[in-house]
């Protein structure tokens, strides 16, 4: 009996343990307009307008953590916060090692940016972020990867000569060439890569990524999430 | 910061960078100077604490002790920096919340490890999931603190058993016959002697401190490197009230001022203490400061 009743007491205790956990969320803050950090010093862009709208549907109390992208996936596994959320397309790779909740933004456009129209994309040298769907196809085309740890680098390059083009996420690349003053433009088609966006969690985390799941499916019912994509990435972008 | 500020595209150079170097971020990237000097400031003297404990193993007559002593020297010396750096830190906090999971629930049945994931019982985490940010950060400085510690440790305790060495046999001997027992000898005679031979070393250690601290960055703690990273990235006006180029090349010459400030400070500081550990001291520096005052 005295068992029964302490166990019932520590059963109780976890659940409420359970239910009163903060969820943390891993995002890289260095990739606009998907996450980033705003002049007064804090996360901001779609991501962070997403995730806090998705733990208020879920009923979860989250709390933001930046992380560089290179460990984002080892830091997640290794639990020092419970999702990710960092402009993450969903990958066969990727799913071996963490789990997704379904697409909240629709497979993406990658493309080309290039100081000139002439850029050899096929054989030429080309800049992607390390560890991204972009750096792997890179690799694959023939062209000459170089890879940086973040973004701003990759583009970096070529503004300086280091490579012939840059290869990234569209929507990244968009604002970063209508500021260029013409420096900078976009060459050949865009490429449709990846999964779609969606939410990295630990494979063992079942129960949080069909909460995470059942709130984002609201959100694409409800026409919610239609609305943030479009406050973000401008009109002409793809929608639920 | 200013009430000119609401609207930044209007103002002229001057007001515009007032504004911009005042924004929040930039606070939190002055902010960050003082995360290095804290760190320097706690992890000199655990570092050195490490050290002289290394050191006395390393010359213990007992002989196991000697051997974990030597062992920990030659280990942490032969591997790369960053290798211990980023093995430490997931290490350290794995090794942590595995002690506590044992600790704090016993009735835990499922395995730890599951393919890659790395599971401990609530209770157990390290910080508690509960905690605010602040709890996680302070946490995370204080793994990287441990591991400057531990890494900077072995350094100083081959400096410091060399130290030891270099006090002359005959000041020993001279203790032991006026029969003082080994345990006085090292304190009273050894140990205040031994400095002058380490300091060069203990400075040229604190230097490379000094220079290691980028390493922070590594550990995902947001030092100066990272916000001079983020900061200096292309802004654009859709994001930020300050649109401007890759200006990274300027943040990093502010540090490079920064750090260069920081070792000529030490410098001079080292050479001062060198001057008083001299004195008197039956070294050819010592013998110098004596025929200068004659």
């Amino acid at each position: 009996m005295k068992t029964l009743i302490l166990s019932t007491a520590a059963l109780a205790l976890t659940a409420g343990l359970a239910m009163a956990d903060t969820v943390r969320i891993g995002t890289e803050g260095a990739y606009a307009p998907y996450n980033f950090i705003n002049d007064n010093g804090d996360l901001d862009g779609f991501e962070i307008e997403l995730g806090n709208e998705l733990c208020l549907r879920a009923e979860l109390t989250c709390e933001w953590v930046k992380n560089d992208w290179d460990s984002i996936i080892p830091n997640l596994v290794s639990a020092n916060y419970d999702a990710i959320m960092a402009g993450m397309s969903i990958t066969a790779e990727r799913d071996e090692v963490i789990d997704f909740t379904q697409d909240y933004y629709p497979p993406t456009a990658s493309a080309y940016v290039a100081t000139s129209d002439s850029a050899d994309l096929e054989s030429g040298v080309v800049a992607a972020q390390s560890a991204t769907i972009q750096a792997g196809y890179v690799a694959e085309s023939g062209a000459t990867l170089v890879e940086f740890a973040t973004p701003e680098e990759t583009v970096a390059a070529v503004r300086n000569g280091e490579a012939d083009a840059v290869f990234a996420d569209r929507d990244y690349l968009v604002p970063l060439v209508d500021e260029s003053g013409g420096e900078l433009i976009f060459v050949g088609a865009p490429v449709p890569l990846g999964g779609g966006v969606g939410m990295g969690l630990r494979e063992s985390d079942g129960a949080l990524r069909d909460q995470f799941d059942a709130a984002i499916a609201s959100m694409k019912e409800d026409g919610s999430l239609n609305a943030l994509l479009i406050k973000w990435f401008g009109e002409d972008t793809q929608t639920y | 910061m200013f009430s000119y500020c609401t609207d930044p595209d209007t103002l002229g150079t001057f007001r515009w960078f007032s504004c911009y170097l005042t924004t929040g971020v930039h606070m939190q990237f002055y902010a960050s100077f003082f995360k290095v000097l804290l760190l320097l400031a706690i992890t000199a003297p655990v570092a050195l604490a490490f050290g002289f404990v290394g050191a006395m193993a390393a010359r213990s007559r007992i002989a196991p002790i000697g051997w974990i002593g030597k062992g920990y020297i030659a280990i942490v010396r032969g591997v790369p920096d960053i290798a211990f750096f980023l093995f430490f830190v997931i290490a350290l906090d794995q090794a942590f919340e595995y002690l506590r999971h044992r600790v704090l629930c016993p009735d835990w049945t499922e395995p730890v490890r599951q393919g890659s994931d790395f599971l401990v019982c609530q209770q157990a985490k390290l910080p508690l999931g509960t905690s605010p940010e602040w709890v996680h950060e302070t946490y995370g400085f204080f793994l990287a603190v441990i591991t400057f510690a531990i890494v900077f440790g072995a350094f100083a305790a081959n400096v410091l058993y060399g130290g030891m060495r270099a006090v002359p046999r005959a000041q020993l001997e001279t203790a032991e016959a006026y029969g003082m027992s080994h345990r006085q000898t090292f304190w009273r005679v050894l140990v205040p002697q031994m400095w002058v031979f380490a300091l060069p070393g203990l400075s040229n250690l604190w230097m490379v401190l000094i220079k290691a601290t980028p390493l922070l960055f590594l550990l995902g703690i947001e030092d100066i490197v990272y916000w001079a990273r983020e900061l200096g990235g292309t802004k654009t006006s859709r994001f930020s009230d300050y649109p401007h180029g890759d200006w990274r090349m300027w943040y990093f010459l502010a540090l490079l001022i920064f750090y260069l400030m920081m070792t000529r400070v030490s410098e001079v500081a080292l050479e001062r203490l060198m001057q008083r550990l001299t004195h008197g001291q039956a070294t050819t520096g010592g013998e110098a400061q004596r025929k200068a005052v004659a």
